[in-house]
């Protein structure tokens, strides 16, 4: 029997109207959260809505069942308008047993909904959790709205006709689930259906319980008592025609490294050792052989850099990817190649550090390593993306600054860029420019030494590949002559060496798009200035101050090294500069070295993304 | 048509300045590896030496072909990289007992197992040469050194049986001034594909000067080195000696040879295929037993590279790589028209 909701519901037919809605779903990591998010985002992509997710799920890959730690959430925030983050709090929150409530409840928003399973709020499972009473049945519940009952013993009984053993029975429960909310918002479960036969192709019986669970869920809103569940109506939101797909931050990134290659001209070589959350990229890569693309997972994270360096060295595009403690192990041959000059990208997927620190939480602390953390002076490019769909052209970026400059670029990306979905138009990949490689062919003049370290006016080495006849010469991490190549220790040259490795890569700031303001305009009160996945909840909080009549910019910047080459000057029109950052003020002390603003810093490393409130509040305070 | 010249041992020296100690073993086998790349008829443009840090990694500034002297430790990865890359290329890696075991060991271990088609030339002086002679991994018990200096404690690596406990399917050993034998066997080491390995006795004169005289030096030679060829008797000693399987016990004997009837004595013929015999004779004491030089194991398997290439092109076969399909995947939707 269904709890009864606090507030009188609409009547049977009709639909409350939202702008926007933040569910999310909640249970134990053996629950199939992120699969059930994952589908409600693909059905809510569908409906034609914009949307942002941000899945959650702790590091374990089975905790204990039952417990806190094990929880697995999945966040989605979509809605008729643009949507640029996955919500500051849900409206409503399906939770599969008490852990989930437990560790949930407080970001639910007061009066939201919380949709729980009874059949889970047993003696064993709250005392994991710990509950000493039942909070369905103790009123602590009271400021929510409360929608509780056996989704277990429901799911039981609408697959019971296929003869599953009761843990594969129990296991359709998050199909039950979704099939309710594909009802609360009116959603077609048709591509549910085809998804969920594609995926049990070879086991139908397993499909046909899964549908089942799926459909009785749908049937059960549809059926149960008058009032007992809200039906809401999101509108479409605006978009441009064309091609759509739903597509992840690492996914994005994968694609973009494979066309930046192709735009190359180069085959891509990716050396990678598996470490939370990077790994993404080389499971969806090791697929792509067809494309020239060559994985290697290496037996570290030295030897996946080292790898990339030599696959550069012979002529093709080395990458590499980690997590900052990877990036860490990677730091002397970062130099290496810096060194000797020779394309690279290093994509570091950011989390929670120090050490091991936050595995699967997102932050963006490693600021200061991607620009500063290398023994000597060894500057290299720093690109970051902002969202999951903005990783394909930053990794486009990444890739045609490493060519054109004979160097490694960093892009950064985070945990929640690179799990977090979003809608995706499909670009035109004949669109983009070319930046196609020229290897060094050619034998010098008679008398004439090679010099493999010959500059172009852009300060880029050539690129001579093993293999070629005649250019035989010999490379490494001493320094080298700057007129012949050779080791040369001497004080003159190093300095020249020094000052022209520092030189190319500040002329880099010559061929990036100065940098643009994306909401406001120079010279009001207050920049928000951004960097990396903060993108969404700064622009929506400038959005909203700037509604509400303030003077407020939104600046976010790409090219984090170098920064693009008008940045100063147009940091110096505002009165205040606010860096919202997930670190202790990174990017805040890069900004004030750079240009001697007075820039403020915003911080928050708690591992979840900013709420737009927070950053709103912090508008006004520097208003104040 | 092209009239190709031959390649001297010159040819394949650069212009550069050696610059190892007067007297350093390194010498030679720079001598002995030029000697061999003529006799091999390699090509320059399509030779590739990668080299960690350390004295022997001074080597690829001094070969006339292409040369990459990377970080500590790393040259496997980096060669790793390059003959993945380009696989025509023959990549041969220089390395020390401290790079290659110490700093370098995790990689040398992975290189050996995959069966990259490269060789590796360690050479072995059994001492920190490059920073001023701390021990090695490799130096003996109780070998005084800076960090050291009441003679060192911890036990030594053996590079062969490492490289045997690796999976590695080709092992040889030599001695920097054997250069009458030297080309022979890189040359076998060469023809092997996967990854060969080669340890190389090499006389550090200034910080662990004749640690090698009691087998190399003109003396003690014959009576101390035993040199392997497949389908040989094991013989030493100017025939006199020789090496027997004792099958009770399931270990090498020395055994004295009368009148060079070695077959009486009961000696074992050489079979570089057998990998249990291979490994007793990399782990013989000395003294006691001869050291065992030349090829010790040769037992061929499919290479790394050639396997990637292999898996790549059967995979690819008749695929079309179409990107504006391959970003176009997934579940995708048509927004027919612009919703404002």
């Amino acid at each position: 029997m269904a709890t009864k909701l606090k507030d009188p519901l609409p009547t049977e037919g009709e639909a409350i109207a939202r702008d926007a809605v933040v569910v999310r779903f909640a249970g134990d990591s053996g629950d199939g959260m992120q699969l059930t998010g994952g589908q409600f985002t693909l059905s809510t992509a569908l409906a034609g809505n914009d949307l942002a997710t941000f899945p959650d799920f702790p590091a374990e890959i089975r905790a204990p069942q039952g417990t806190t730690f094990g929880v697995s959430a999945f966040q989605i925030n979509f809605g008729s308008t643009a949507i640029e983050t996955a919500g500051d709090a849900p409206d409503i929150l399906v939770a599969m047993n008490p852990a989930a409530l437990k560790t949930n409840l407080s970001a639910l928003r007061p009066g939201g909904l919380i949709i729980a399973d009874t059949g889970e709020f047993n003696a064993r499972n709250l005392k994991k959790a710990g509950y000493e009473v039942n909070p369905l049945e103790d009123g602590s519940l009271a400021d929510y709205q409360v929608v509780a009952f056996d989704i277990s013993a429901r799911t039981m009984e609408s697959v019971a006709a296929f003869g599953l053993g009761n843990k594969e029975a129990l296991r359709c429960k998050n199909m039950w689930t979704l099939g309710l909310a594909l009802w609360m918002f009116d959603r077609d479960r048709q591509p549910l259906v085809d998804w969920l036969n594609a995926k049990f192709s070879k086991s139908p019986v397993l499909a046909d319980a899964n549908i089942a669970a799926l459909n009785a869920g749908h049937a059960y809103g549809e059926t149960a008592e008058m009032g007992t569940f809200a039906r809401y109506k999101v509108d479409a939101a605006p978009a441009e025609a064309g091609l759509y797909r739903t597509v992840t931050g690492a996914e994005a990134l994968s694609l973009g490294l494979v066309v930046g290659a192709n735009l190359a001209h180069l085959p891509l070589f990716f050396g990678s050792y598996p470490i939370t959350p990077a790994s993404s990229i080389l499971h969806t890569l090791a697929r792509l052989k067809e494309y020239g693309v060559t994985t290697f997972q290496a037996e570290d994270e030295i030897a996946a850099i080292c790898a990339a360096i030599g696959a550069s060295y012979a002529g093709q595009l080395g990458i590499t990817s980690s997590s900052g403690p990877g990036i860490a192990l990677k730091g002397e041959a970062l130099g290496l190649a810096i060194m000797t000059e020779l394309p690279l990208v290093i994509v570091n997927s950011q989390r929670g550090g120090p050490s091991t620190g936050l595995p699967t939480k997102t932050e963006q602390s490693d600021l200061y390593q991607a620009v500063y953390g290398r023994n000597g002076d060894a500057p290299l490019a720093v690109i970051a993306a902002r969202s999951p769909s903005d990783a394909f052209d930053a990794a486009i970026e990444a890739c045609r600054l490493a060519v054109r400059y004979m160097t490694p670029v960093m892009l950064l990306t985070d945990g929640y860029i690179a799990n977090a979905a979003e809608p995706w138009k499909v670009p035109d990949i004949n669109a983009y420019e070319e930046f196609p490689v020229t290897f060094h062919e050619e034998l010098p003049p008679e008398g004439v030494e090679l010099n493999p370290y010959a500059r172009d006016e852009k300060l880029a080495r050539v690129w001579i590949k093993p293999g070629t006849p005649g250019l035989m010469h010999r490379i490494g991490g001493i320094e080298k002559s700057y007129n012949s190549g050779h080791i040369d220790y001497s004080p003159e040259n190093h300095q020249k060496m020094t000052d022209t490795r520092k030189a190319k890569i500040d002329g880099i700031a010559n061929d990036i798009p100065e940098q643009d303001v994306c909401l406001g305009g120079p010279g009001e009160k207050l920049a928000v200035v951004g960097w990396g996945s903060t993108f969404g909840p700064i622009h929506q909080a400038v959005r909203r101050a700037r509604a509400n009549g303030a003077s407020v910019a939104h600046i976010h910047i790409r090219h984090i090294w170098p920064l693009p080459r008008n940045l100063g000057d147009l940091l110096k029109t505002y009165d205040h500069i606010l860096v919202p950052e997930m670190n202790t003020g990174q990017l805040k002390t890069v900004l004030r070295d750079q240009y001697l603003v007075d820039a403020k810093p915003l911080n928050k490393v708690s591992g979840q993304p900013f709420k737009i409130a927070e950053i709103e509040a912090a508008i006004e305070g520097a208003l104040a | 048509m092209n009239v190709v010249t031959p390649l001297k041992a010159a040819d394949f020296a650069t212009d550069q300045e050696v610059r190892w100690c007067p007297g350093c073993g390194d010498y030679a086998i720079l001598k002995g590896v030029q000697r061999t790349m003529a006799e091999l008829g390699a090509r320059p443009e399509n030779t590739v030496f990668v080299s960690g840090i350390g004295c022997s990694s001074r080597f690829p500034y001094y070969m006339a072909t292409y040369g990459f002297h990377t970080i500590h430790g790393r040259a496997p990865a980096i060669a790793t990289g390059v003959k993945l890359a380009n696989p025509e290329l023959d990549v041969w890696l220089v390395t020390g007992d401290g790079d290659g075991l110490s700093i370098g060991g995790n990689h040398m271990l992975h290189l050996l197992r995959r069966n990259l088609d490269c060789q590796v030339l360690l050479f072995n002086n059994e001492i920190y040469g490059l920073t001023k002679g701390q021990y090695s991994p490799t130096s003996r018990v109780g070998t005084r050194t800076p960090t050291s200096p009441f003679g060192s404690v911890d036990r030594p690596a053996s590079p062969c049986a490492f490289a045997i406990g690796a999976g590695a399917r080709f092992i040889a050993r030599c001695i920097d001034t054997s250069q009458k034998e030297m080309p022979g066997i890189l040359k076998r080491a060469h023809a092997h594909k996967g990854t060969s390995f080669v340890e190389l006795y090499q006389n550090c004169i200034v910080y662990n000067d004749a640690v090698f005289e009691p087998f190399t030096a003109k003396a003690n030679a014959a009576e101390n080195q035993l040199w392997l060829e497949h389908d040989k008797p094991m013989l030493f000693a100017g025939g006199t000696k020789g090496l027997t399987l004792n099958r009770q016990e399931l270990r090498l004997e020395v055994v004295e040879v009368v009148d060079g009837n070695w077959e009486a004595a009961g000696v074992i013929v050489h079979d570089e295929t057998n990998k249990g015999v291979a490994q007793m004779l990399v782990d013989m004491p000395f003294p006691g037993f001869p050291i065992a030089l030349g090829v010790i194991f040769c037992s061929p398997a499919p290479s790394y590279e050639s396997a990637l290439v292999e898996q790549t092109k059967s995979l690819t076969q008749g695929k079309i790589a179409d990107l504006s399909a391959l970003i176009r995947k997934g579940q995708t939707w048509e927004v027919t028209e612009k919703r404002d």
